[in-house]
């Protein structure tokens, strides 16, 4: 076993402390991880987890300076006075971000990039670069530009380009964050794969447990405020609410048995939802909880707010990006838009707020044909959030940002603030008024910039991908707000790769695919059709597997039972 | 640590050469004179200058606007570019006076701002280019004379101005979290 | 929009395209200082010779820089009237005589001298334009780097330059998208807005483009110091390709050129006067 051998990272009563900072964000880390390890490092945000990451490979004290007390080895190397030249060799760091870390203006030159910088001799070069692009099954792309490349190839290239230093350690830093559902578990694969065939070890810092969980994973530390609170076997860790206490999600298979009562326990092998031990009992009681309560039925008849007919579009002429689309949003409704990247979602939103024009087709809002009116125009009543706030936000103090768009529309400065004011205080930002933008969290700014588009009053609110990156508790804080919107009237459209927002937040799902509208149903439904959920590349939940192994039918009956009560419990926890 | 500053510089270069050249090459904004446009690329010039000092300036300058040339498919007009680098240069000279990354842009640093710009493009645009162009090019004195006033004037509003409130409002963004309280 | 199409590289099988890139970087500054050197007309004409015969040895079709040619003949056509406009005598300044062809309106008369003088400007600029044409549309932008850093300019600057291609087209993108959405908050920047406003304006598209730019620059240098970039004085290039016996020949044809070029400036002054 591997305990015999020596760790290969070993951190001693080690603690960090970024200069900016007044305290440590590591306090008393004594963590040991062996050769050939899977480990998983989850947190919620600014639990330290990356910070931890850093440590190992040497952005913090070398890129982000700090101070460090206690000792860390990595690889024989004594980390903190070492560089980050010297840690590359032994840790290769895959990055959240696909496009920053891809570098090259191929993938070839892309792969090759630590290898040049090694000064390594051309003819040596391309054969280790073929040989990594072939571990990671790029190789038939190599003179690829990064645009022409997926999200899911991007990140592979990533990973060869860092397979070429034969690196002991693998480092990957949130790598679920930017992918669809179907990508992320590729994803997971090709790393368990990648694992075994070089005996590297690997470390995976995510909060995303579930899709994680996919494969195994020997052990899974938990972070939270600085701190090592739990460092156990994914079978062992499911078994206490340790995940649940500290802002992370367990898989949805546990909180349902969970809720029928049964008694999760090592020995039912809970981290992965095929290899679970149901017995008889426990079956029984998934059953019995799924027939205790009949389903709510949806109620009156829908009023129709936005009517698309027969849309179609391309950016270059003979590729069309949206074919033939026909759909009807109704009034008060919280729908969710779904598909691989480039499936058209994006495309959709664009038209519909007026940023493209349709080759053919009809918008009808209210009834009324948008055709003829500008973007200016329809931003009076369709308001459009992009996915990074970041992008959005173009003034340095909050009340100036959400004012921006009134001030451009010719109202009186005491109208603006009386308007502006109720809208901060809906958004619940009114404490923040005078506060510049920077000093807030991603999720308030997030915030701000919804409540800047809802400084119009706009019936319909478009957000593209509202929970991107965010934790458990933001995800949470953002969706409820959204929510607490949507009962006031707004209807809410969300573009998202996020499975749990979609069956969560959303009853009704529209499913793309090549440019098509392939469903329109409800979000239970579509994640518990199986060809649907290749086509779409989406991921079907791990409750439609529960249902099947338990012969609850039909499934997707059951994963709004789920829903339901899981609403019912986190309402009644506030 | 030291190391780090150096690649920064070599991306900042490289950023700011695109952005540079996106703003150059593909954002038209109309300026009062009829048929010209507002050359937005040195207000960013002025704030990338101001940041990462006249290496990165002049580099970024040069880079930038050989690309933009290039990309129109003639030669690049070498007088022209290297004008560019200049302000870069000159702007960027001030960068240790100035330090925005301390994050306050007060009076008397606007002031510096502003005549670190404006020296920059009335030297760049009024001596360095046209006498260049009559180096290089032979062309007549009083139509070289004309063409840098007019670049030097629009260019001094651009960069003063837009660069201005880009400096102002980047200081912003990294004004310190301490004292906030919320109301 | 990627790095190829930035900059329009046209990927073929010819000649020119199997230079290496240090070669043709290298030809094209030759090149373009042995024809900003003269004005010498008989020598204009000798280089002209030489950059069409390049152009037709690429194999690259004439519609397909056609934009480019386009371009470049309107920005002639326009410098060329203002030079008139300016003065109509540089001619008569620097060939010293004065041959009035026609008098066209109040004091602009046509002479000879400013009519070859115009001529040559023109000359000295359709020299150049093949080759910077050639220069683009048959150089792989993934050379570019490798090929500055051969030519003796430092990696790191060659590096800028790399970056600067790569993420062209992202920006353009953020360019866009931010701008979108800044029209839908009423953001304008077109002539219905006074020019004042305008320019505050900007600042709304400018300051969400520069902070995900600096955002961006942090990421990217993280990456790359993370794989080693600044480990070595030196650095190797996926891309460089060895010399080989043309680009040893193209190169001596270019310091040829240059050479001849200064030659003929030395010893005959930089004009050729057909008017003494």
């Amino acid at each position: 076993m591997t305990e015999q051998n020596l760790p290969v990272i070993s951190f001693k009563d080690f603690s960090f402390q970024y200069r900016a900072q007044k305290k440590p964000t590591l306090t008393g880390i004594n963590l040991d991880i062996y050769p050939g390890e899977r480990v998983l490092i989850a947190g919620p945000s600014g639990s330290g987890k990356s910070t931890l990451a850093g440590c190992i490979n040497g952005l913090n004290p070398f890129s982000n300076p700090g101070e460090c007390t206690g000792s860390l080895i990595v690889d024989g190397v004594d980390a903190p006075h070492s560089s980050i030249f010297e840690l590359s060799a032994h840790v290769g760091t895959v990055l959240q971000d696909p496009d920053g870390q891809f570098i090259g203006l191929t993938v070839g030159e892309d792969i090759a990039f630590a290898l040049e910088n090694s000064c390594m001799p051309q003819e040596q070069m391309h054969s280790i670069t073929r040989h990594a692009a072939e571990l990671v099954g790029i190789q038939d792309h190599l003179d690829y530009a990064p645009h022409e490349l997926s999200g899911g190839q991007k990140q592979r290239v990533s990973l060869a380009g860092v397979m070429v230093d034969q690196v002991k350690i693998l480092l990957f830093d949130e790598p679920l964050a930017n992918l669809d559902p179907a990508t992320g578990k590729q994803a997971i694969e090709l790393i368990d794969e990648i694992q075994q065939k070089t005996d590297t070890t690997v470390l995976i810092i995510e909060h995303r447990l579930e899709d994680v969980l996919w494969k195994n994973v020997d052990r899974i530390v938990l972070v939270n405020e600085g701190k090592i609170l739990a460092d156990l076997h994914p079978d062992e860790l499911l078994s206490t609410t340790l995940l649940a206490d500290n802002g992370i999600r367990e898989p949805l298979y546990v909180t349902a048995m969970r809720y029928a009562g049964i008694e999760i326990a090592p020995c039912k092998k809970p981290s992965h939802v095929n290899s679970l031990i149901l017995d008889q009992t426990d079956q029984k009681m998934l059953q019995n909880w799924f027939h205790q309560k009949e389903l709510s039925e949806p109620s009156g008849t829908p009023e129709p707010l936005l009517e698309i007919k027969n849309l179609s579009f391309g950016y270059t002429r003979n590729h069309p990006t949206l074919k033939d689309v026909t759909l009807t949003i109704y009034k008060g409704e919280m729908v969710s838009i779904v598909g691989r990247n480039g499936a058209g979602k994006s495309t959709l939103s664009k038209l519909i707020c007026g940023f493209e024009t349709p080759d053919q087709g009809t918008l009808l809002f209210n009834g009324r044909d948008l055709s003829g009116e500008n973007i200016r125009h329809r931003a009076k009543y369709i308001g459009y959030v992009m996915q990074n706030p970041n992008q959005m936000i173009s003034k340095t103090m909050i009340f100036d940002e959400v004012a921006l768009s009134l001030r451009n529309s010719g109202m009186t400065e005491d109208q603006i603030r009386e308007k502006v004011e109720n809208t901060l205080k809906i958004c619940g930002l009114y404490p923040f008024r005078n506060w510049p933008v920077s000093a807030l969290s991603f999720g308030q700014k997030k915030r701000v910039t919804i409540a800047s588009v809802l400084v119009q009053d706009p019936e319909l609110i478009i957000l593209d991908e509202p929970t991107a990156g965010q934790d458990f508790y933001h995800y949470t804080e953002i969706m409820e707000f959204l929510r607490t919107l949507n009962q006031r009237g707004v209807t809410v459209i969300m573009i998202t790769h996020d499975m749990h927002l979609m069956l969560e937040y959303t009853p009704r799902a529209l499913v793309f695919s090549d440019g098509q509208l392939i469903a329109d149903r409800s979000a239970a439904a579509v994640l518990c059709d199986e060809s649907l959920i290749t086509q779409a590349a989406l991921k079907e939940t791990s409750l439609f597997t529960l249902a099947n192994r338990c012969g609850i039918t039909p499934p997707e009956a059951f994963v709004e039972r789920f829903i339901e009560e899981d609403r019912e419990v986190r309402d009644n926890g506030r | 640590m030291k190391s780090n500053n150096s690649i920064k510089t070599v991306v900042a270069v490289g950023i700011g050469a695109a952005l540079f050249f996106v703003l150059g090459r593909f954002v038209a904004i109309p300026s009062p004179v009829p048929n010209t446009n507002i050359s937005l690329q040195y207000a960013v010039l002025a704030l990338l200058a101001v940041m990462y000092g006249p290496v990165a300036g002049g580099l970024i300058g040069f880079i930038g606007h050989t690309l933009i040339d290039l990309s129109w498919g003639g030669s690049p007009w070498w007088s022209w570019v290297i004008t560019s680098a200049f302000v870069g240069v000159i702007v960027g000279l001030f960068a240790k006076k100035l330090n925005v990354q301390e994050g306050d842009f007060g009076k008397g640093k606007v002031t510096l701002f502003a005549i670190a710009n404006i020296a920059a493009h009335v030297i760049g645009w009024i001596v360095v280019a046209p006498v260049l162009d009559i180096l290089i090019y032979a062309e007549p004195a009083n139509k070289v004379f004309a063409q840098g006033a007019f670049a030097a004037i629009s260019n001094t509003i651009t960069a003063v101005i837009v660069g201005g409130l880009l400096v102002l409002a980047y200081t912003k963004t990294i004004a310190k979290k301490g004292s906030l309280d919320q109301e | 929009m990627a790095a190829n199409t930035v900059l329009n590289y046209l990927p073929r099988k010819s000649v020119i395209h199997r230079l290496t890139g240090t070669t043709k970087l290298a030809f094209f500054l030759l090149f373009t200082f042995a024809s900003m050197i003269t004005y010498n007309t008989w020598v204009l004409l000798g280089l002209l010779a030489v950059s069409i015969a390049a152009f037709r040895l690429s194999k690259i079709k004439i519609r397909e820089v056609r934009f480019m040619m386009i371009f470049m003949l309107v920005f002639l056509l326009l410098n060329n009237l203002f030079i008139f406009l300016f003065d109509p005598n540089q001619g008569t300044h620097l060939y010293g005589t004065h041959h009035v062809l026609c008098h066209l309106f109040w004091r602009y008369d046509l002479t000879a001298e400013q009519l070859f003088y115009m001529v040559n400007i023109s000359l000295k600029y359709f020299v150049a334009l093949p080759v910077a044409i050639l220069f683009i549309s048959a150089t792989d932008p993934s050379e570019f780097a490798a090929s500055l850093n051969s030519i003796g300019i430092s990696y790191k600057v060659g590096y800028s330059v790399s970056i600067a291609l790569r993420y062209i087209p992202d920006i353009q993108r953020d360019y866009h998208s931010i701008s979108q959405a800044q029209q839908a908050r009423g953001v304008e920047l077109g002539k219905n807005e006074k020019f004042f406003s305008r320019l505050k304006n900007s600042v709304n598209i400018l300051l969400p483009l520069i902070l995900t730019s600096l955002n961006r620059i942090d990421t990217i240098s993280n990456a790359m110091e993370l794989r080693g970039f600044g480990k070595n004085k030196k650095r190797t290039w996926y891309t460089q390709r060895p010399f080989a016996r043309r680009d040893f020949l193209t190169l001596a044809l270019g310091v040829l050129l240059l050479l001849f070029s200064l030659t003929v400036t030395i010893k005959c002054g930089r004009f050729y006067n057909p008017f003494c």
